[in-house]
């Protein structure tokens, strides 16, 4: 049921028109934060406006919608989202990797590889990769002008030399088409492999920031780093207790106040389907030698 | 054992009734109207006007019921609504000038054609808690008389005509517009006056002080504050000229500055402008000083770094719709961000060997 006061997907044609010409830009110059004339949307800048905006703007009636926020479509501000393009633009919204067209995340790519008819939107807080290094705007736009990005590898460097890594696990910084360096959005770097020759379009949105950048198919994207310090894509050395997934981005989760704890997949509905297809992770309620340990009371976590 | 539950449709709509409960308040004690806001709360009713960037009283009286008197929220609640309101065109630039002035007054002239007006205002109140008003809020009608005819002039003209105070020459280009188009620096005058009138009034009022305080000082003067009503009006393409279409209540600040000159002006007083929706005294003020110590470029001024001077810290940081929601998404769940952290931090322990310090020390 649409609110039939507000424009289809809230925002008037104007502006996704106008959303759509940086979005179009974007893609044309893979990597290039374009400004945008972001509008005041109904929820707080930070949490998503950006990403509302251009979801806004690329949704057609036919869509079907996902949101995802920690890789998970029922964390509360997934459930905001969802419920307001829902109300907006009455678009059909699934929790299905597979069988959704748009998909907005925060924080996460989902496991299942995407395909050429999937759009997937990122939220976006900070989108200058070079905003920690220096906090001018008028300054990071001619770095990027001027292709100027030593300061980046020498922090790289620094981390290295003081860390023995590059101290830097998720936003890590990518360069794309060897061209532009680009923030990938908080997304642990466990991510960032799939940035690069994926099928479905990449739209960035940072709503606060006024910026898009895009990420066309098939675009080469590179991770940062140094031929003797390659870069690493790192996740927790484990498997999830309730699917078994050994190849999935895990969440650590407290079981109990004796520092007990298990590892589950942070893509809820990739672990979902791997459950639905018979696979038992060590900890799982389907397993027999998990559920004979399992006197302790079944803690529930509201998400 | 682990069972993931999903809950968050149903807590979010909990959260909301509750809210609304907490809202009403003891249902025992009669309701607000927003009458009663708009009427009796009009201070902050001006403020949400001035923040939302949208003069409507009744729905800023209705947006501060609703966010209970947070005004930072009910400024959201007007920027969100004022953002889908379709755009007919723009006014005529108001005269103010011909303001039907409640309040005039000048801190550099004791005296001065228009006359000083105190006008409704707390300036010489004494700040001692009045227990009637908890009893009972009958007030006795204040003195009146008939209003001095004619405009009221601005005391800056009067500096003006003999040279002592810069040019502010008329222009007609049409100003720049931070909603419709990104901020981008750098900024002109007249996008950074339209980032002031919206910017958070705390923030301004700290700048502003900052620059009291020798953070880029440039000591203002209060040429002249002044509040009242003027008509808007607009061009309507159907009749060829402009109607007037309604008034609104605006406080303007203009400072007068110190200035002893620079390699490319000569010694003269210079101007700082302030101007926001309703009575505003404290923000028009801040609004002034700010946007002289931003004007430092174009005056051959010295950049002494102060926070003041510089336009990009100002305006990047000065809108508190922003600011509260970025600030506040650090609520918004970020563990996948926070295990990428936990990862990286145990594995840099284990090679820094602190887990065998610590063990040895146990």
């Amino acid at each position: 049921m649409t609110d039939q006061a507000y424009n289809f997907a809230y925002l008037d044609e104007q502006t996704k028109r106008m959303i759509r010409r940086a979005i179009l830009k974007g893609l044309a110059i893979p990597g290039y934060q374009v400004p945008f004339a972001s509008r005041e949307m109904p929820m707080p800048y930070g949490w998503g406006t950006g990403g509302v905006q251009v979801s806004a703007a690329v949704l057609t009636p036919e869509d079907t919608f996902k949101v995802i926020d920690q890789g998970a479509d029922d964390t509360t501000n997934a459930v905001s989202i969802r419920s307001f393009f829902e109300r907006t633009a009455g678009v059909r919204t699934t929790t299905a990797t597979c069988e959704a067209s748009v998909i907005q995340t925060r924080h996460r790519i989902p496991e299942e590889p995407l395909t050429e008819n999937q759009i997937l939107v990122y939220q976006v807080p900070i989108p200058e990769p070079l905003r920690f290094l220096e906090p001018r705007e008028s300054e990071t736009r001619k770095m990027h002008s001027l292709e100027e990005y030593g300061l980046m590898h020498v922090k790289l460097y620094e981390d290295i030399a003081r860390h023995g890594h590059i101290a830097t696990s998720y936003a890590y910084p990518v360069k794309v088409e060897g061209r532009y360096v680009m923030d990938p959005s908080p997304i642990p770097k466990f991510d960032n492999p799939k940035l690069g020759d994926m099928h479905a379009v990449q739209l960035f949105g940072a709503g606060r920031e006024q910026r898009i950048y895009a990420l066309p198919p098939y675009t080469q994207v590179v991770s940062l780093d140094f031929e003797d310090h390659p870069f690493e894509a790192s996740k927790a050395d484990h498997s999830c207790g309730l699917c078994g997934a050994t190849d999935s981005y895990l969440d650590e989760v407290i079981t109990d106040d004796q520092g007990g704890r298990m590892f589950v997949c942070s893509d809820t509905d990739y672990c979902e389907g791997r459950r639905a297809a018979g696979f038992v992770g060590d900890m799982s309620a389907d397993n027999p030698a998990a559920a004979m340990m399992a006197a302790q009371p079944t803690l529930e976590i509201q998400t | 054992m682990y069972v993931a539950v999903k809950g968050g449709e149903r807590a979010i709509e909990s959260a909301h009734a509750w809210l609304a409960e907490e809202r009403r308040g003891d249902p025992s004690v009669a309701e607000l109207s927003i009458f009663q806001i708009r009427e009796q709360l009009k201070l902050a009713v001006d403020r949400v006007m001035t923040e939302g960037s949208l003069y409507d009283p009744d729905l800023a009286a209705l947006a501060i019921k609703q966010s209970r008197g947070d005004l930072i929220e009910a400024i959201f609640l007007i920027r969100a609504y004022r953002t889908t309101l379709p755009r007919f065109g723009a006014s005529k630039p108001v005269d103010t000038g011909a303001m039907a002035c409640d309040r005039r007054i000048s801190a550099t002239f004791k005296d001065l054609p228009g006359g000083q007006v105190l006008g409704p205002t707390f300036d010489y109140t004494h700040r001692l808690l009045d227990f009637k008003l908890a009893a009972d809020g009958d007030v006795p009608e204040a003195p009146s008389r008939a209003a001095s005819p004619g405009e009221v002039p601005h005391v800056t003209e009067f500096l003006n005509q003999e040279g002592l105070i810069e040019e502010a020459p008329h222009e007609d280009t049409m100003p720049p517009d931070l909603t419709r188009e990104p901020l981008e620096m750098p900024a002109d005058r007249a996008l950074r006056l339209q980032a002031l009138a919206r910017a958070d009034e705390g923030f301004t009022l700290g700048l502003a002080y900052s620059t009291q305080r020798g953070y880029g000082r440039n000591h203002a003067f209060v040429g002249e504050l002044r509040i009242g009503a003027v008509t808007v009006e607009m061009d309507i393409p159907e009749v060829g000229f402009a109607v007037e279409i309604g008034e609104i209540t605006l406080t303007e600040c203009e400072t007068v500055n110190q200035f002893t000159g620079s390699k490319t002006e000569p010694p003269q007083f210079t101007r700082g402008y302030g101007l926001v929706f309703g009575q505003s005294e404290r923000k028009s003020i801040s609004m002034a000083l700010v946007d002289r110590a931003l004007r430092w470029e174009e005056l051959g001024e010295d950049n002494v770094g102060a926070p003041a001077q510089d336009a990009e810290f100002v305006l990047y940081h000065a809108d508190n719709i922003q600011a509260t929601g970025f600030l506040e998404h650090i609520k918004l769940p970020h563990y996948v961000d926070f295990q990428s952290e936990l990862e990286l931090v145990r594995k840099l322990r284990r090679e820094a060997g602190a887990d065998r310090v610590q063990e040895a020390a146990e």
